[in-house]
């Protein structure tokens, strides 16, 4: 049996009302564990692509994709190999900045991590910052210390690299 | 033309004659309609059992069933059976009312939601919202429940949309781009397979209901006899090879027949075909055919691998994949047909054979169902609830033909045998239908019998009345010092009257050898009739405990006297079967 691992499976899905709930069901039923989920449109208009990162052997992997095949209204399902993907994920967060100090020194973290400020209030600054994962848990802790008052993550979404597509 | 007569009209085209239903508020348009239509529909007394005659139907007649009910209670009232449905892969499509679309998600009155409740249930679920979405989806739901891995899909339709107008179109395009059931087998795997089988000297086929489903009995019998492997059924698989057939070992599993069990612990290449390898059926994974290689035959791609790690997989449908199998292996001449293997396991089979002659009062189950195979031909359909009743005559039936032996397996629903025996009267006509039920499933769905009275539908019922929820109470007897936490059921009611109040004719058995008559005579007076048997609730049916392999059944099993003598039939076996 080989090892836990994180896997980014790419599904393409037929932009109806209820898909999400169904593949997101067959997750609990089965009690396959998933980290994220994403949904949005893609390059034609009736389907949408998902990206879902969950964590499995290579059994439970091999049932995941198997049963997400059975669902009607799911087109294709993809394992998504690590190294050749890329993967990006968008972060919100809104730093407690109460000082001119305090900015000064977020403002400086953010433009480290090509991040960007966009929002400022006298108290708060909010900051979007895309990347992939660890590169946003990297900058939330840097910037922990401040007092973070909200985080809003979505979650990866991922495509293949190159001309290849699923 | 209106959406519900849209509907109607599509059930015809799709060659639906009957449907089993009960209205409803939502469903008052729908109902108007059928008023004018020529669809036979059958007002059955309780939803659940509209969704078991519905699969009741489909399992005997291999067309798809048709169920309709109300939005809210009409629907939750229909889960259960549409449950069963799914577990067992059987084709229903179950038409839901639901409340006008402008209402739904306002908990208006009898508002639920079918689609969500249903979703995990089925192979997939409808709502149309405009009546112009219909002709499209009643086409989509048959073909999708009737072919691939088959399996209930549900309607749901709002009140407005059935009495909304549409333009019909006699023949719509469906456009199911996610949905592409793969049939033929992978050549390459076909070929692995046959080499492996080729060189097998002790292998077993395990047959389950995906043979029955996909028709291939046929080929089954062939590929046993080709190359000499004895045949273990699952439960769902009982009737896929006779019984009666030299090579027939009967059901594997926790209720099994030891023979069955001991030849799938020896062998070295089970076969098995469209099983799901249920826990009911292996025992203990790790124990389960551990000196064998295993191929597996099924068209539903996730069922390979899901319990039982394989050799060789092969996707598709069962008949077409037998075909092919049996061509490659003629074609090597590699008949491995391994005598020695297959007379060791007639051998072991031969110190098995179960006593069913008893002439005790009260009447021991497998007197009973002795009785029974003894009243009915090969042709008769049996349907059984779930139970003891279930599991004596899944273990003491001798069933030959496929389509002829309905159970409910993979949910285990009491109260399904006499629902799914009008459904599969209603199908097949022609044949006769006996329910074999206990009496705590039967009390369950026994408003049934207005049914049955009402239109005139012959099937027999015999209920094994032993006034225990006996299955459950053997279980406390074995596992939890005989303390039978509330599985007594009392001793009311009086079944014979209870069917006499329904109209229904009815008929007491109390000693050996009067169900024989009795049953004969009711299958022939082409009436419906309840025979209440009374049976001995002492008789424990041996068994494998949860948990432990397949050859550790518990129980004492009583073996005919010639066979071997008063040696415990197990230990008897266990020396024939040998390492
Ligand atoms: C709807 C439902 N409720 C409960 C059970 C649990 N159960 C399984 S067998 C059984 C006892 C059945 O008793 P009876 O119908 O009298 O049949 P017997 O076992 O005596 O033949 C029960 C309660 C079930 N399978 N289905």
């Amino acid at each position: 049996m080989d090892d836990q691992r994180t896997h980014i499976i790419s599904a393409l899905v037929l932009h109806k009302p209820g898909v999400l709930q169904r593949v997101a069901g067959l997750f609990t039923r089965r009690g396959f564990n998933i980290e994220s989920i994403t949904v949005g449109t893609s390059e034609q208009e009736e389907i949408a692509r998902m990206t879902i990162i969950a964590k499995g052997d290579g059994k439970v992997l091999e049932q995941i994709t198997k049963q997400l095949n059975k669902i009607i209204d799911v087109i294709k399902v993809r394992d998504l190999e690590p190294e050749n993907t890329v993967k990006r994920e968008l972060c919100l967060i809104k730093v407690h900045s109460p000082t001119e100090k305090i900015r000064a020194e977020v403002v400086q973290y953010v433009n480290i991590f090509r991040g960007r400020v966009i929002d400022v209030s006298p108290e708060t600054l909010t900051i979007e910052m895309t990347g992939a994962s660890d590169k946003i848990d990297a900058l939330i802790d840097l910037v922990k210390g401040f007092g973070i008052k909200e985080i809003a993550r979505t979650g990866p979404t991922a495509m293949s690299r190159g001309v290849k597509t699923i | 033309m209106r959406g519900g007569e849209a509907l109607l009209k599509s059930l015809e085209n799709q060659g639906v004659d009957v449907v089993f239903g009960y209205p409803g508020g939502q469903l008052l348009p729908l109902y108007d309609m059928i008023y004018d239509s020529d669809l036979r529909h059958i007002l059955v007394r309780h939803e659940q059992c509209a969704a078991h005659a519905a699969d009741g139907y489909a399992r005997a007649s291999g067309k798809v069933g048709v169920c309709i009910a109300t939005s809210g209670p009409g629907a939750t009232n229909l889960v259960t059976g549409i449950a069963t449905a799914y577990m067992d892969s059987s084709p229903i499509v179950a038409i839901a009312g639901q409340v006008p679309t402008g209402l739904i998600g306002n908990d208006a009155f009898q508002e639920v939601d079918t689609l969500g409740m249903t979703m995990p249930i089925t192979k997939h679920n409808f709502q149309p919202i405009t009546s112009k979405e219909i002709p499209e989806m009643v086409k989509s739901a048959f073909y999708i429940a009737g072919t691939g891995r088959p399996g209930p899909v549900v309607l749901d339709l709002p009140k407005d949309v059935q009495e909304q107008e549409l333009d019909f179109e006699n023949d719509v395009k469906i456009n199911l781009p996610g949905y592409k059931p793969t049939r033929k087998g992978h050549p390459l795997q076909i070929k692995r397979a046959a080499s492996l089988i080729g060189n097998a000297k002790k292998p077993v086929i395990l047959a389950g209901g995906g043979v029955i489903i996909s028709n291939s009995s046929e080929e089954l019998l062939k590929l046993s006899e080709l190359v000499g492997a004895p045949v273990t059924t699952s439960l769902l698989g009982k009737g896929s090879f006779p019984e009666d057939h030299d090579l027939s070992l009967g059901m594997l599993g926790m209720h099994g027949r030891l023979s069955a069990n001991f030849a799938v612990d020896k062998c070295d290449c089970l076969i098995a075909v469209g099983c799901r390898f249920s826990d009911r059926t292996t025992g203990k994974i790790s124990e389960f055919a551990k000196n064998a290689k295993i191929i597996h035959i099924d068209i539903d791609p996730a069922e390979i691998g899901k319990n039982v790690d394989v050799d060789i997989p092969i996707v598709g449908d069962a008949k077409i994949i037998l075909s092919n199998l049996i061509r490659a292996i003629s074609q090597n001449k590699m008949s491995s047909k391994s005598m020695e293997w297959v007379n060791r396991v007639k051998d072991f089979k031969q110190t098995c054979i179960p006593k069913m002659s008893f002439d005790n009062t009260p009447l021991k189950p497998q007197q009973v169902i002795k009785e029974i195979a003894e009243a009915v031909d090969d042709d008769t359909i049996v349907t059984t609830d779930v139970g003891q009743n279930q599991m004596w005559m899944a273990h003491y039936f001798t069933s030959r033909k496929p389509k002829t032996f309905l159970s409910s397996g993979g949910l285990g629903t009491m109260g399904f045998g006499f629902p799914a025996a009008i459904g599969a009267k209603v199908a097949m006509p022609e044949s006769d239908v006996v329910a074999v039920a206990g009496d705590g499933g039967f009390l369950m769905v026994s408003q049934e019998l207005a049914t049955v009275k009402e239109y005139d539908i012959p099937v027999v019922i015999c209920v094994l009345d032993n006034r225990y929820l006996g299955m459950v109470a053997q279980w406390q007897n074995l596992f939890y010092e005989k303390r039978l936490s509330h599985t007594h059921l009392g001793e009311s009611p009086d079944f014979v009257k209870l069917a006499e109040a329904f109209g229904v004719a009815a008929d007491r058995v109390e000693r050996p050898g009067e169900l024989r008559e009795v049953l004969s005579s009711a299958i022939n007076s082409g009436e419906p009739t309840l025979i209440d048997v009374t049976i001995d609730p002492d008789e424990i049916l041996p068994m494998v405990p949860p948990g432990c392999g397949l050859t550790e059944i518990v129980g004492e099993y009583k073996t005919e006297p010639n066979n071997s003598e008063d040696v415990p039939y197990h230990e008897a076996a266990k020396e024939r079967a040998g390492d």
